[in-house]
């Protein structure tokens, strides 16, 4: 790990953190210009950040310390996953363990505090949204791994930072039947972890229906700002590996100019996700709870065939 | 459905010239930095005032654009927009809705009844206006108001 | 050798302080035991670091056969983790003797049951083998039977885990003794080298029995039947060390078979691989969806052994492919999964005594809130469910992270039915995780946090110092080894290396886990580091946010819609938490639940009573182990007619007999 390392996990990391809320805002512009609004400016997210960062923070009573760990957790487990994965850059510091299997299980840490939190706050709503998310999560786990899996044949390794550069020097790995249909079960993946539409509804006023929303109904102030940046960012990280898996191209190797390269890319790519998963969200109802076993369970066959034909083919 | 996609981003906007003139802001915009997030309260409306908050949350006056948003839940909220007369079983509930909200907080009372009882002033089972129960930041008179009356006021809060 | 001897010499004088006057009988007995368990620790300890076993045979301690002594490295593994959660388990059992586990006889089964988790894997021979385990057996037998007089739950579980054990003791008495024949000598290293002459349908039933037997001991499914009944039953310290250490020893004795009988065909090993993937998925669904703590905690127990197998079976099938790097990394990541397993496994079940010892209740949905009332024991309980669910830094992580490489690395070159098998293997794996977090979420976000949904629970106040230090202890193993995993690495490569030399280049070191030969590295220290200091980086922006004019902190009743009273009966309770998963596993766990609605009699709009009833059971027992006992009990009663005391009718049954064997005879 030497400084230069260094400098490019940090540089990645205000990439992130800076990008969450601006792409929170591109999805809602463009979400609202699909409906014929005009919508909010794309820096709106970063302006409801600034005046939450102003406001009380109201604690439900009966609750204890673990309620306001919480979003400091969220932010910090996506933030170290920020500096670590190679989003921008295929150089970050300890880019020898930067590890798929690591990355996934430092998000999920956020994703349970966060659970047992809203589980602290002693109200049916919190309960509800922690059931839910969970109970999800714990559908999306297999898609998720057997999809790592086969996005490890090539290499056999679980290295991001390899399997990234690996794709980019050989392209017709990406082609792939088995690259193409571990991605396929990635989209699943993401649309739910991220809590998009069909499997969550991130605009719900409805309690009822609520999923994400439901976890951190309790939150106000600083501690809300810090979960919608830490939600903002884990999208952004899921956009950009997806990114760099499926185009794994410009992503920079060394020096400031390539780096300067890999954002600006990065930036694109994210973006691009980010306007195909909102019209995509557009043209979709949100499903049943209990249709998304299904939904989730088709993500892991095509995980599944994903490693079979790639073991096969080889 | 592409064609459907394709006309609704390109279906100019309705909306009036009226975003050009501005008037003075609300001294409590100043906390807000352009931000503002509402929980709605329906503390015994005829629903009138609802339909009026609906349509300025749609394409047509889109507060969105101006930095408003309704929220679920009074601890994301900076302002209560409080419709209706406060009946006597709404009381208790609005002001703990209130009492929930991080400060600084502000109430908005929309429409005729929240300001003074309106129409059912005297009525056996209201509690009385919307003042009587919580402090009002910023009235819209109106019964109901107009979008854009709605929608002016809100823009007082968000200076935009 | 010496160390062994002071093992059961203060093993027995353990046992033999139950004859103390009451006062001091606990702590007395713990001394003694403290002696044995450093003994036994010490003795481990120096098997692991030089890798030169410990051997000897003592001629007088059983009859015709005497002892045999052979503590391998991999069986020093297992001695020391059973060494570790014996010391915390006996800590905490000097606070809990104030609840239970304090009568004379308890003692003397506590005593003794230590001594046989220290000595089981020092075992040298198949007499002295099975002398243990059947008095480790028994002593775990009296533990869970402790509270029979006043509890039926007791009596019943007492009886299924002595069937099951039993059973289990009965198949793998067969497979010793049939080795044993073979080589003309009871001594495993005779046994080990003989084997192999053997033919290989022989080897396969014997690995078969073996395999059954051991998994019986381990909880796998479909013998995991026992584990819930038991582990609920039993007194806190005793669960620990039976879930802690005793179901580790299974997987000793399954890798003690694999030590005796060779790697052998593949199938076993699918066989073994099946069994694990059914105990994982199985397991875990059903702790996600217990409401009584400790049975949550067996079920995960189960869960986790069949992680552990199919780590073993992934092992198998890799050393059966040739794939030795790959079967190598299979075999430390399941090591390493048991004793992580038993560290934090027993954390949780310490916890859960503590408690218990503190509200009196195992029922999730009436605790909650205890994070403000018994802050050190959320925090550990914290610490043990974090690491079951794998999450990092714990060594949970580090554990799961092995075996995931170990399956990537194994598809490399796989046959078609390896591959097939992997696969499985990891959708299997990543379920139970999954699965295994909603269960440790509901575990602590129902029983710790939230508001108190009992007086009981309200009410308790934080448990004496030993029940918080013995815990504790291993807690602090469990962010070590998860942190530096280089501490446990050192002796599961050491442990391995008895069975099948180390091709995978696994080394740890302060900076985490490297396979060397494959690719792949993982460093939990820095991003332990790295998230704890951006944690308390952003706990002092925080602090400084707020507004100017207001208070920057509040606490307001939470939201409940304007509601004026939200009580605590309306948070959500962990049978609500875990609906949405038993309805979408609605096939596999069938649940017995009884909705009864009875309307007024003037309208069926108006409801005047619902009363909702769900049982605690286990589908396999339902569907298995049920309609066998029902069998046997219909058996059992028509053949009651057949001795009915008449002394002619028993003279006219000896010469039916006698008629028959002569015919058959001629």
């Amino acid at each position: 790990m030497n400084a230069t390392r260094l400098v490019a996990g940090a540089l990645q990391l205000a990439l992130v953190v800076l990008g969450g809320p601006l792409l929170l805002g591109l999805m809602r512009r463009v979400r609202s210009r699909l409906e014929g609004r005009d919508g909010p400016r794309i820096t709106q997210p970063w302006r409801d950040l600034v005046k939450l960062a102003t406001k009380q923070r109201v604690r439900p009573t009966e609750s204890s310390w673990i309620f306001g760990l919480a979003p400091l957790v969220v932010v910090a487990t996506a933030g170290a996953v920020a500096v670590l994965a190679p989003l921008a850059t295929l150089a970050p510091p300890l880019a020898n363990s930067t590890d798929f299997v690591a990355v996934i299980f430092t998000l999920l840490v956020g994703s349970v505090v966060l659970a047992l939190a809203a589980l602290d706050t002693g109200t049916a709503f919190g309960g509800m949204g922690a059931s839910r998310a969970l109970t999800i999560g714990a559908l999306v786990e297999p898609a998720l791994l057997v999809a790592v899996l086969a996005l490890s044949l090539p290499l056999h390794s679980t290295n991001l930072v390899a399997i990234v550069a690996d794709g980019a020097r050989h392209a017709p790995v990406l082609v792939g039947p088995s690259h193409l249909l571990a991605l396929g079960s990635f989209v699943v993946v993401i649309l739910a972890e991220s809590g998009r539409l069909p499997v969550d509804n991130p605009s719900t006023h409805l309690e009822l229906t609520m999923i994400f929303e439901a976890l951190i109904l309790e939150y106000s102030g600083p501690d809300l700002a810090l979960v919608t940046l830490g939600e903002s960012m884990r999208l952004v990280i899921w956009l950009g590996l997806f990114a760099n898996l499926a185009a794994p191209w410009g992503v920079a190797a060394s020096g400031a100019g390539g780096f300067a390269l890999g954002a600006a890319v990065l930036v694109a790519k994210v973006a691009v996700l980010g306007v195909a998963v909102t019209v995509f969200e557009v043209t979709t109802a949100k499903l049943r709870l209990f249709r998304l076993p299904e939904l989730l369970a088709g993500g892991f066959i095509l995980a599944v065939f994903g490693v079979v034909t790639g073991a096969v083919m080889r | 459905m592409i064609r459907s996609l394709v006309t609704s981003w390109t279906r100019r906007r309705r909306v009036s010239e009226r975003l050009r003139e501005r008037s003075a802001p609300h001294p409590a915009s100043a906390a807000l930095h352009h931000s503002l997030q509402l929980r709605h309260v329906d503390a015994g409306s005829c629903n009138g005032c609802e339909l009026e908050i609906a349509s300025v949350f749609g394409p047509v006056y889109d507060a969105e654009r101006v930095g408003v948003r309704l929220v679920a839940s009074p601890r994301h909220a900076d302002a209560l927009l409080v419709t209706g007369p406060v009946t006597s079983n709404m009381a208790s509930p609005l002001e703990r809705t209130y009492l929930a909200m991080p400060e600084p907080r502000l109430v908005i009372a929309l429409g005729d009844c929240a300001r003074n009882c309106g129409v059912f002033a005297g009525a056996y089972a209201v509690a009385g206006a919307v003042g009587d129960v919580v402090p009002v930041d910023l009235e819209i008179p109106g019964c109901p108001p107009h979008p854009d009356d709605i929608l002016a006021a809100l823009r007082r809060l968000t200076d935009r | 050798m010496i160390a062994l001897g002071v093992v059961v010499i203060f093993g027995a004088l353990g046992a033999v302080a139950s004859l103390a006057p009451a006062r001091y009988r606990v702590a007395t007995s713990a001394a003694c035991l403290a002696v044995a368990i450093v003994a036994g620790a010490t003795a481990s300890i120096a098997v692991l670091a030089t890798g030169r076993a410990v051997d000897g045979h003592v001629v007088s301690v059983l009859p015709f056969s005497g002892a045999t002594v052979e503590l391998s490295a991999l069986g020093a593994l297992f001695s020391l983790t059973s060494a570790v959660v014996a010391l915390a388990a006996t800590i905490h059992w000097l606070g809990y003797q104030r609840h239970a586990l304090r009568s004379r006889s308890a003692v003397a089964a506590y005593a003794l049951f230590v001594t046989c988790l220290l000595l089981v894997p020092a075992a040298g021979d198949d007499v002295t083998f099975l002398v243990l385990w059947e008095l480790m057996a028994l002593a775990s037998l009296a533990l869970v039977a402790h509270d029979h007089a006043r509890r039926d739950e007791a009596r019943h579980a007492a009886w299924w885990y002595g069937a099951m054990t039993q059973g289990g003791a009965g198949a793998i008495t067969l497979g010793l003794v049939a080795l044993a024949a073979h080589a003309k000598s009871p001594s495993f290293a005779a046994i080990a080298a003989s084997a192999g002459h053997l033919p290989a349908s022989a080897r396969g039933a014997i690995f078969l029995a073996l395999f059954a037997g051991f998994g019986a001991k381990a909880g796998l499914v479909p013998f995991h039947v026992w584990l819930p009944r038991a582990h609920a039953e039993a007194p806190a310290p005793a669960s620990a060390l039976l879930s802690g250490a005793m179901v580790g020893l299974g997987i000793y004795g399954i890798l003690l078979a694999r030590t005796l009988l060779g790697v052998g065909s593949p199938w076993w090993w699918l066989v073994a691989g099946l069994v694990g993937v059914a105990s994982a998925l199985y397991g875990s669904l059903y702790a996600a969806t217990s409401t009584d703590v400790k049975r949550l905690l067996a079920y995960s127990t189960s869960d986790n052994m069949g992680l552990v197998v199919i780590g073993l079976a992934a092992s198998g099938l890799f050393a059966t492919d040739h794939h030795r790097a790959a079967a190598s990394l299979a075999l430390l990541a399941s090591l390493f999964l048991v004793t992580s397993h038993a560290l934090y496994k027993s954390t949780l079940f310490l916890g859960a005594g503590s408690v218990q010892y503190a509200t009196g209740e195992r029922n999730l949905d009436r605790l909650g809130g205890l994070a403000r009332t018994m802050p050190v024991t959320t925090v550990l309980v914290l610490v043990g469910g974090l690491a079951a669910a794998a999450l990092p830094p714990l060594n949970g992580f580090a554990a799961e992270w092995l075996v995931v490489q170990s399956l990537v690395h194994g598809l490399t070159g796989a046959g078609p039915v390896t591959t097939v098998a992997t696969t499985v293997f990891v959708g299997a794996l990543a379920l139970t995780g999954g699965l295994t977090i909603v269960a440790v979420v509901k575990a602590l976000g129902i029983g710790f946090f939230g508001r108190a949904r009992s007086d009981a629970a309200a009410t308790a106040t934080e448990v004496p110092l030993p029940m918080r230090i013995g815990p504790a202890l291993i807690a602090l193993a469990c962010v070590a080894i998860g942190v530096v995993p280089e501490l446990a690495v050192a002796a599961v490569r050491r442990a391995a290396a008895t069975m099948q030399p180390n091709r995978s280049g696994l080394a740890a070191s302060v900076t985490g886990l490297h396979l060397g030969a494959l690719r792949g590295a993982v460093d939990p220290l820095a991003l332990a580091l790295g998230a704890v200091l951006a944690t308390a980086a952003l706990a002092v922006l925080r602090h400084s946010a707020g507004p100017r004019r207001a208070p920057r902190r509040r606490t307001f009743e939470p939201w409940g819609s304007g509601r004026a009273v939200l009580s605590a009966r309306m948070q959500y309770t962990a049978t609500s938490f875990a609906e949405p998963l038993q309805r979408v596993f609605d096939d596999v766990l069938a649940p017995q639940h009884d909705l009864d609605v009875s309307h007024a009699v003037e309208s069926r709009y108006y409801v005047e009573r619902v009363a909702y009833a769900s049982a605690d059971d286990d589908v396999v027992e339902r569907r298995l182990y049920r309609p066998v006992l029902r069998l046997a009990t219909w058996w059992g009663e028509r053949a009651r007619g057949l001795a009915n005391g008449s002394v002619h009718r028993y003279l006219a049954y000896g010469f039916v007999t006698l008629v028959v064997v002569l015919v058959v005879v001629s």
